[in-house]
């Protein structure tokens, strides 16, 4: 069978822009152009089998309201204009060069996948784990899906004071009765369930006014069956504010005073430090002990201030960069593509036809939303240099004719997976089970569509 | 807990809130905006957009601002859906000058 769209011939004079990432940027991405009143189609290549990206593999399940915003990704899909390649690889399945030969123009939403390394020493130990993969194991991710995640250790230590920090402590708080509902991995839901951890210690370098939490992130742990909050202060004589705080740090710091003086009752802590420079992992074989070492802003880490907490589980979880692609320029610094206004640039100069959009443009920072502005933006220029690009060569079809690409999932398919993991959710009381396994969610989607060899 | 535009919006229409909402739950009148409920998923990314603080979430509201709960799920329905940044009003920076000051 040959793909579907090869029927529908496409009206010459249209422009065709190709987008890499089926995440939130992507999307709206794809929304900014097929709403700009120009004659654009949209190719959409996801990596993965699946859509949503983050929505899917980095909002904890048990944030499901914020989810919702799903159907928003599937009314852009349904607009006209709009095709989703779903399993099929940039870089591998398809060359970049292979894309550009079709496309007027790409813009890659590839997101900020690598994580930032602690460099410490013993970061290599059994038990010292990145918190992205945690976070994507327990979403059900199919590469992370055979991590093992060994939680029979009664303490654990979180590097980092952002929201992921937060979910993954908050994912180790909940009871299971906590997570069962949810759209958890089966896989993970198991591990939690006989989960030794009681002690989770939040540590950040900098001080309690410095934190990038958000407040209504931070509330949740008030809320806790089975886990109390615990703000020490260690040296952080008050919670004062401080002057020129934004709105988000000082709500933040509200709740933290709040948790400080809090009654603790429950069998759980998450315990709030600052101030804490980490300057190794230590362990006969695996992890056993954390050491750090007591700072003050920008004050060089005093080694004669030492505190080590013993524990059999790190994460950390201090920032995520984008993934390097070959022939696409770099900003080692900031972890980004580098860019102008959303613009590829290899040293300060814009190169043709080529976009960036979201995390891989501007930084892991923002809510769902910030990508939206983002992606808006970048449109905005793809837009006003269109007409200037060059015409593709070929046809974007025959980039389905020869063997690099057997098989791919489209938005038709991706509906039955997803009324198949609703289905098969219902029973357990959660809102979908995933499937974790690609060639499970082509068998689902009826193979996806099967590309002629 | 949806979030809810206060009458500290009128005035100013910086529109910086449609901006990053991530499913367009933004209605408007000639006023002010409004956040549609039945919409909003909660992301709270709206609160630290708007240049002047007008958004607050429900349950955080002092007494004195609770009825713009309701104020903003009437308005919601009877106005449409704002979807793309618009010109702030004249005078906007003025006040948004005069409201931090305070």
């Amino acid at each position: 069978m040959t793909p579907k769209a090869s029927s529908s011939r496409r009206v010459a004079g249209r422009y065709r822009v190709a987008i890499i990432g089926g995440g939130p940027s992507g999307f709206y991405a794809a929304e900014a152009l097929l709403r700009s009143g120009q004659s654009v189609d949209v190719d959409m290549f996801e990596r993965l089998p699946v859509p949503y990206g983050l929505v899917r593999f980095g909002v904890a399940p048990d944030h499901p309201r914020l989810k919702q915003v799903a159907r928003v990704f599937d009314r852009i899909a349904e607009m006209p204009g709009f095709r989703f390649f779903g399993g099929v690889e940039i870089g591998t399945a398809l060359s970049i060069s292979a894309l550009r030969s079709c496309y007027n123009a790409l813009v890659f939403a590839t997101g900020a996948p690598v994580n930032r390394l602690l460099e410490v020493p013993g970061e290599g130990l059994p038990g010292s784990f990145q918190a992205g993969d945690f976070v994507a194991w327990y979403n059900g991710h199919p590469d992370f899906r055979h991590c093992q995640f060994d939680l029979s250790a009664e303490q654990a230590v979180i590097i980092g004071h952002g929201n992921v920090a937060l979910d993954v402590a908050r994912i180790l708080a909940k009871t299971a009765d906590e997570l069962r509902h949810t759209d958890i991995a089966a896989h993970a839901l198991d591990a939690l369930s006989v989960s030794r951890v009681r002690r989770i210690y939040l540590v950040g370098r900098r001080g309690p006014d410095q934190t990038r939490f958000t407040a209504k992130e931070l509330q949740e742990f008030a809320e806790l069956a089975d886990c109390d909050p615990v703000v020490e202060l260690d040296g952080f004589s008050e919670l004062s504010s401080s002057a020129g705080l934004d709105t988000e740090a000082d709500a933040a710091l509200a709740t933290l005073r709040e948790f400080s003086t809090r009654p603790v009752s429950q069998r759980r802590r998450c315990v709030f430090l600052f101030g804490l420079l980490p300057l190794g992992i230590e362990g006969e074989g695996r992890v056993q002990r954390m050491v750090l070492s007591q700072c003050r802003r920008n004050v060089q880490a005093n080694p004669s201030r030492i505190r080590t907490i013993d524990c059999g589980l790190v994460f950390s979880s201090i920032g995520r960069r984008a993934a390097p692609i070959g022939g696409i320029p770099y900003d080692e610094a900031k972890g980004i593509h580098a860019n102008i206004g959303g613009r590829l640039a290899a040293d300060g100069r814009v190169l043709h036809g080529l976009y960036v959009c979201g995390w891989s443009k501007r930084g892991p920072q923002g809510t769902i939303g910030t990508n939206r502005a983002c992606s808006v933006e970048t449109v905005e220029n793809v837009l006003a240099d269109l007409s200037r690009l060059d015409e593709p060569l070929r046809h974007p079809d025959t980039l389905f004719r020869g063997k690099s690409v057997p098989r791919y999932i489209d938005y038709p398919a991706w509906g039955r997976i997803d009324a198949e993991e609703i289905a098969r959710g219902r029973p357990n009381g959660k809102p979908r089970e995933k499937f974790v396994v690609p060639d499970e969610m082509f068998a689902v989607g009826n193979g996806g569509v099967v590309c002629r060899a | 807990m949806p979030y809810v535009v206060t009458d500290l919006c009128a005035g100013c229409r910086y529109t910086e809130c449609v901006s990053v909402c991530p499913v367009e739950c933004f209605h408007i009148d000639d006023t002010m905006t409004y956040i549609d409920p039945e919409n909003c998923i909660d992301c709270g990314g709206c609160v630290p957009a708007c240049p002047v603080g007008a958004i607050k979430a429900a349950h955080k509201l002092p007494p004195d601002k609770v009825e713009w709960v309701e104020t903003n799920r009437r308005r919601a329905a009877e106005t449409p859906v704002v979807t793309s940044r618009l010109p702030p009003l004249p005078g906007a920076d003025e006040r948004k000058r005069a409201i931090i000051r305070r």
